[in-house]
């Protein structure tokens, strides 16, 4: 420092401890402000992205592929009492069972293998177990066919110990029940072995069926009865239907569905015999078709969840899906839906999922394949082993799986497959349904059954998104964009003044009042005044240009009252008076053209099916929404076009509209596409409009007078009730994700064509 | 014409309807909800007639004249009634009386409909259950046996009415307030003990304790449920009985009347009284059956209680990112992004940050909050579940765009020569901000939090997933330790208009009420903006000033 400075009373002031002092705790101030405002900036932009990474974190897990890891394995458990025939695991994934030839239950610990109880069902003496039957998964029912020609049936049952749950996990009791009583049933009088069976056990109704070694097919009903004592049902053993059939070709696999409507049966010739059984004592073959290629054989054959759809594995290693499909003609027909051709070799065995349309095929060389139908999607293909697999089950949750091989090894597997029925074809595109008639675009997420197939297209919920924004745009863009020309070009700045904040307000109204306006006073009127709204349409434009045209003609002295920029003023009573000019034609025209209701004249002459919640209350509600966000930034685009521009072009002698077409708007157009983007942005994402002035039904039609369901309605009305981490709930997610794009790219599109015009504005 | 349509004058008149429609539209859609909302607390006249049944017989009809509409008569012939004309007037009745009649209102037609008077000695009756009930006063009973007939038994009844509704408003005191904190007590030592269990720390004097307390609650309970019972045989003694329409004579409890009132002789004033009364009461009051009677109260404070917490959270977010984007960050191309991205945000569907809270506030951070902190009430969620608190925490996040953008706006109108003045006066730059510039872009602040409120208030779809109910049991503040409950759910406006416009059993009954929650809304809102409107234009004049 030089000696000069140091006698200045200031510097003296400034380097002054106290000084130093505070200006370092002012620094200190500073920096401490400066990186807190960082800090703080930064984070709230940190959350705001978060939402978009958060919907990618919960959408994410539907793209994982699924993946098994293997856990044990060990030698088939009790080995001396015989086969195994099946294989099943109990809900909590600890208990194995394995059900062999020789009338053994073998309750097995699935860690380690070791036997818990070993359990012998009573059988006759002298007879010997012919053939096998698992009903519906669910219900944990297996029956036996014995050679005397009567059926033994057991259920596997699992008694949950809670005694000991303070400290530690519950125990599991497993035994094994007889639901139709201990006593055999006889099936076949003649007491011939049953060579085939299969049963199915009902809340009302028991249906048996067997094949008998002469080549019959036997059907035997027994129906459920209540006591009227005591609640309790019981089987009545005494008013059996019985049925018979005899048969042609060698049957392999009979199959009954859970609502013991039908029979399938597969023959040793590749073919399917669909057998009706509404009349048990008179079942008929309805059908008869092959149903793999010749030179292959059926290989195995399973139900679907749900007995709809029957999954046939063939000697290639195909397999293929065909359920009932009601014809032109009423008929139902056996037909093939899907076909999954991912292992080459004989298919041994095929576990379905309990509680989704997926399963799992074993083929000889020890593989198995994970396939779901819905998605059509081939999963997954593991090898387990070198030898053949004889025998595989899936846990009732779908995550273990558990396959016996010919060595009589037993092999335990965890599964990782969350999400199998979400496939870009399964969401988008048609899918064929069980049921339906044929591939379809459907949303249908839930329902009360276990086995129910959910529908999860989003194509007619974008679709519905679409034609709502489109209705709404139909209405709000030519109003809004027109009256922003005129408010920005053509108005007296007094009445722009009073006019922009008017349409302003409208912009924070809440949607739930212009929705509930709509859906509870709209809706009803609109449909009692229909032709009024189409005449309204019609003479509106008529009515103002016939005023227009009459104003020419008006004395100057009268016309002169109207200052420049006010003429809007003057068409308030005109549209007053064509509205309520077109309202009370209504009626009359009605009765005049339409029989009195219009809307059941549509239905009834063009076939137009009416809802009164339809897409004309939505485009008029959500328009009227939409509105003052496209006028408001479509008003400030032309209003800042550059007056040089007009005033010139003014000059050169054009009139004042074609100043407006050929130099403002051309000019502004950038803006006012931006306008319209950010309008199309808020009609896509607006939930509550469409939730109450529609139907919400998930239709694609683009009827004007249908309802329609949008994505965010969607959302709206089943997260609440969707699984937290189930498919549903993220594919909503991926619905929110979906709409959150679209919208940020429409708004960020908007922005920066916005940007340029601004700059382009002031370089003019 | 020719050269009219070649000058383009047309297409300025089409363009100027254009707007004369939107804002006609606007007017009128205000109007409408005004009147439809105002109109409902008003006492409408209770008309008597006979109504002509179509085999020749007649019926006698008492009730409010709701509405009514002209149908074409080829409907009605449709139907297999005889009608003559091309038009037929009808009109939508509210005959009350719904537990004797079976429903409450019928459409009648006009033709069918004769001998409208206006009886003065009808009354109407307004009930805490099944609605309101018309008919003519009889007799008023004491247990039973009559007290006062004819003339006298208005004025009996008035006085009685008054006895029962002092004594019912002990019994909800009692039921709400007192049984209510022994209820809770009783929960909240449960807690305690569950949670002691779970920290392995429930020692024998410690349980002993709790019983004790636990004894002395119930002991209470015993108590109140005592007196309760002799309040109820009090407000049971006395009943009134009134023919209704059908010629029944029926009994009416007092116990389960809220008003009786004689539409038919009330004079202009009394008419405006029982207006400012019924509006009051609708302000007031808790909501009855099933929320299409009473009052809104617990909307009204719902959505102040979640707007109050949003506004706490969303200020000094929004101001502080904007501080930081406006004065702090390198102006270059990531901060220009930045800006268009927060920009955008606000167009983000609202629905989206429904799922969103849900997901991450609700599911995530509540359900870790419940691990952590409220072990001792799982598999019961304490915020786990909607709340107030995520419902405001999610506005919150939905309106931090517009605090953002209307705070950055303010700050970029404050001339650079103030900063640059503070500056070159020997100010740090803090110093500069919290001194000139914040100040300066407080009205700009103000603006853009009036705005998010306004917002905020009027938002209904994301509420819908994460807090929202039709009915809140409790509010989110009450007398109870802690006394602000964020957890807890709660009732909103917008909601209110939805679920009792689309979910109520009784629509018809309801919907006066819909609009006028709805009135309620928008002039709320409507205020709010008007506001933020006002503040922003003052504030542009105060800066055209300094620019200059």
């Amino acid at each position: 420092m030089e000696p000069t400075k140091k006698t200045s009373p200031v510097i003296t002031a400034l380097n002054q401890p106290a000084t130093i002092r505070r200006r370092k705790w002012r620094i200190f101030k500073d920096k401490l402000a400066a990186h807190s405002m960082t800090v703080g900036g930064i984070s709230v932009i940190i959350a705001i992205c978060l939402i978009f990474f958060y919907l990618l974190y919960i959408v994410y897990p539907l793209l994982m592929t699924p993946n098994m890891d293997k856990q044990h394995q060990y030698t088939t458990p009790k080995l001396e009492a015989g086969e195994t025939f099946h294989l099943a695991i109990e809900e909590k994934n600890r208990i194995g069972v394995r059900f062999t030839k020789q009338a053994h239950a073998i309750f097995f610990d699935l860690n380690d293998g070791k036997t818990i109880t070993d359990y012998q069902i009573n059988i006759p003496v002298g007879t010997n177990i012919t053939s096998f039957a698992v009903a519906d998964l669910a219900t944990d029912v297996i029956g036996f066919g014995l050679s005397d020609g009567s059926v033994v049936i057991v259920k596997h049952v699992y008694d949950l110990d809670y005694s000991e749950f303070e400290t530690q996990d519950v125990r599991i009791i497993p035994r094994i029940e007889y639901p139709l009583g201990e006593e055999p049933i006889v099936i076949d009088e003649q007491a011939q072995a049953l060579i085939q069976l299969d049963i199915q056990l009902g809340e009302e109704n028991n249906i048996i069926t067997a094949i008998t070694a002469d080549n019959h097919l036997k059907i035997k009903s027994l129906a459920m009865e209540t006591s009227f004592l005591d609640d309790t049902t019981f089987v009545n053993f005494d008013d059996a239907e019985t049925g018979e059939l005899l048969l042609q070709a060698t049957i392999t696999h009979i199959l009954l569905d859970k609502e013991q409507r039908t029979i399938f049966l597969a023959d040793e010739e590749g073919q399917i015999s669909y057998i009706d059984i509404n009349d048990i004592t008179e079942p008929t073959i309805m059908q008869r078709l092959r149903v793999v290629e010749i030179g292959q054989e059926i290989t195995a054959i399973e139900f679907l969840t749900g007995d709809i759809s029957l999954l046939i594995g063939d000697s290639e290693g195909r397999i293929s899906q065909w359920f009932l499909v009601r014809d032109d003609n009423n008929n139902n027909v056996l037909t093939k839906i899907r076909q999954f051709h991912q292992q080459r070799f004989p298919i041994t065995s095929i576990a379905i999922e309990e509680r989704r349309k997926g399963f799992v095929a074993a083929d000889n060389i020890g593989q198995v394949g994970f396939y779901h139908t819905t998605s059509h999607r081939n999963l997954m293909l593991e090898a387990l082993t070198e030898s053949p697999l004889t025998h595989i089950t899936i846990s009732p949750r779908a995550d273990v799986l558990i396959a016996e091989d010919k060595q009589h090894n037993l092999q335990v597997w965890h599964i990782n497959n969350e999400h199998p029925e979400v496939s870009w074809a399964s969401l988008w595109g048609k899918v064929w349904y069980e049921s339906y008639q044929e591939p379809a675009y459907i949303w249908q997420s839930s329902s009360a059954s276990n086995d129910f197939e959910p529908k999860f297209s989003l194509t007619p919920l974008a679709f519905g998104t679409l034609k709502a924004a489109f209705y709404a745009m139909l209405i709000a863009v030519p109003l809004s964009i027109l009256g922003a020309i005129y408010t920005a070009y053509f108005m007296a700045p007094k009445m722009r003044s009073m006019v922009k904040p008017t349409i302003e307000i409208m912009a924070a109204l809440p949607t739930v009042i212009l929705g509930f306006l709509a859906g509870l006073w709209l809706a009803p009127v609109l449909e009692s005044n229909m032709p009024g709204m189409f005449l309204l349409i019609f003479l509106l434009p008529i009515g103002v240009l016939m005023f227009a045209y009459i104003w020419r003609y008006v004395p100057a002295k009268i016309r002169h009252y109207i200052p420049a920029g006010w003429e809007a003023t003057l068409l308030i009573p005109i549209i007053l008076f064509v509205s309520w000019l077109s309202f009370t034609l209504s009626s009359p025209l009605e009765l005049l053209i339409f029989n009195g209701n219009m809307p059941q004249w549509l239905t009834s002459e063009l076939g137009i099916s009416f809802d009164q919640r339809n897409a004309i209350i939505v485009g008029v509600a959500m328009g009227l929404a939409v509105i003052p966000n496209i006028f408001s930034i479509a008003e400030d685009a032309v209003f800042s076009v550059p007056k040089h521009l007009t005033m010139g072009s003014l000059a050169l002698g054009a009139t004042p509209w074609q100043t407006m077409v050929r130099v403002v708007i051309l000019t502004a157009s950038p803006g006012i596409f931006s306008a319209v983007m950010i309008g199309m942005g808020r009609a896509v994402g607006e939930t509550m409009i469409v939730l109450m002035a529609t139907g919400n039904t998930p239709i694609m039609d683009f009827n004007i007078f249908q309802g329609l369901r949008t994505l965010a309605a969607n959302i709206a009305v089943e997260i609440p009730e969707s699984e937290v981490a189930s498919t549903h709930f993220r594919i909503l997610f991926l619905s929110a994700l979906v709409l959150f794009i679209f919208t940020f790219f429409l708004n960020t599109l908007a922005e920066i064509v916005r940007h340029r015009l601004r700059r382009k504005y002031s370089s003019l | 014409m020719k050269n009219w349509w070649k000058s383009g004058d047309p297409w300025i008149w089409l363009t100027a309807a254009s707007v004369t429609i939107s804002i006609i539209t606007v007017i009128s859609l205000l109007i409408f909800i005004s009147v439809r909302g105002l109109g409902h607390f008003w006492p409408s006249t209770i008309v008597e007639a006979q109504h002509i049944q179509p085999n020749g017989s007649t019926i006698r009809i008492i009730g409010e004249m709701w509405d009514d509409e002209t149908v074409p008569a080829a409907r009605l012939r449709d139907n297999g009634i005889e009608v003559e004309g091309n038009w037929v007037k009808r009109y939508l009745i509210k005959t009350g009386n719904r537990d004797f009649l079976g429903f409450d209102f019928r459409w009648i037609n006009d033709f069918e409909l004769k001998q409208q008077t206006f009886p003065q000695d009808l009354i109407a009756v307004e009930r805490k259950e099944w609605g309101n009930f018309y008919g003519y006063l009889k007799a008023v009973k004491e247990k039973n046996q009559i007290i006062a007939e004819g003339k006298t038994a208005w004025v009996e009844l008035q006085k009685r009415l008054q006895r029962a509704i002092e004594i019912s408003e002990k019994i909800y005191a009692i039921e709400k307030d007192q049984i209510g904190k022994i209820n809770y007590g009783l929960e909240r030592l449960r807690l305690e003990q569950r949670r002691l269990q779970l920290n392995n720390k429930l020692e024998p004097a410690k349980l002993a304790s709790i019983e004790q307390r636990k004894a002395v609650l119930n002991e209470k309970f015993a108590e109140l449920n005592e007196i309760l019972g002799k309040l109820y045989q009090k407000i049971n003694r006395d009943s009134l009985s009134a023919e209704i329409m059908d010629g029944r004579i029926v009994d009416i409890s007092l116990a389960k009347v809220i008003r009786v009132y004689q539409p038919n002789t009330m004079s202009l004033l009394d008419k405006m009284q029982f207006y400012l009364m019924k509006v009051w009461e609708f302000l007031s009051e808790y909501p009855r059956e099933a929320n299409t009677e009473g009052g809104i109260f617990p909307a009204i404070f719902g959505t102040i209680i979640m707007v109050l917490i949003m506004s706490v959270i969303v200020t000094p977010f929004g101001v502080i990112a904007a501080i930081y984007l406006h004065e702090y960050a390198k102006q270059g191309f990531l901060t220009r992004t930045i800006r268009i991205a927060v920009n955008n945000l606000a167009g983000v569907p609202s629905i989206v940050y429904g799922v969103f809270g849900l997901g991450f506030f609700i599911y995530f951070i509540g359900g870790n909050i419940d691990q952590i902190f409220f072990p001792e009430a799982l598999p019961a969620p304490t915020f786990g579940t909607p709340g107030v608190l995520w419902a405001s925490l999610t506005l919150a996040l939905l309106t931090v765009p517009i605090v953002i953008v209307s705070t950055e706006e303010g700050l970029s109108r404050i001339p650079s020569s103030i900063r640059e003045g503070s500056l070159a006066l020997g100010a740090t730059k803090a110093e500069t901000l919290w001194h000139t510039v914040l100040p300066m872009a407080s009205p700009a602040m103000m603006t853009g939090l009036i705005l998010a409120i306004a917002r905020a208030a009027g938002e209904v779809a994301p509420l819908m997933l994460v807090g929202v109910v039709k009915l809140a049991p409790s509010l989110a503040i009450d007398t109870y330790v802690p006394f602000i409950h964020l957890e807890r759910k709660f009732m909103h406006l917008g909601f209110h208009i939805y679920d009792v416009g689309f979910q109520s059993p009784n629509v018809e009954a309801s919907r006066p009420l819909v609009y006028a929650t709805a009135f309620l809304l928008v002039m709320v809102i409507i205020v709010l903006n008007i506001t933020a409107i006002w503040i922003r234009n003052r504030l542009r004049e105060q800066y055209k000033t300094l620019e200059t």
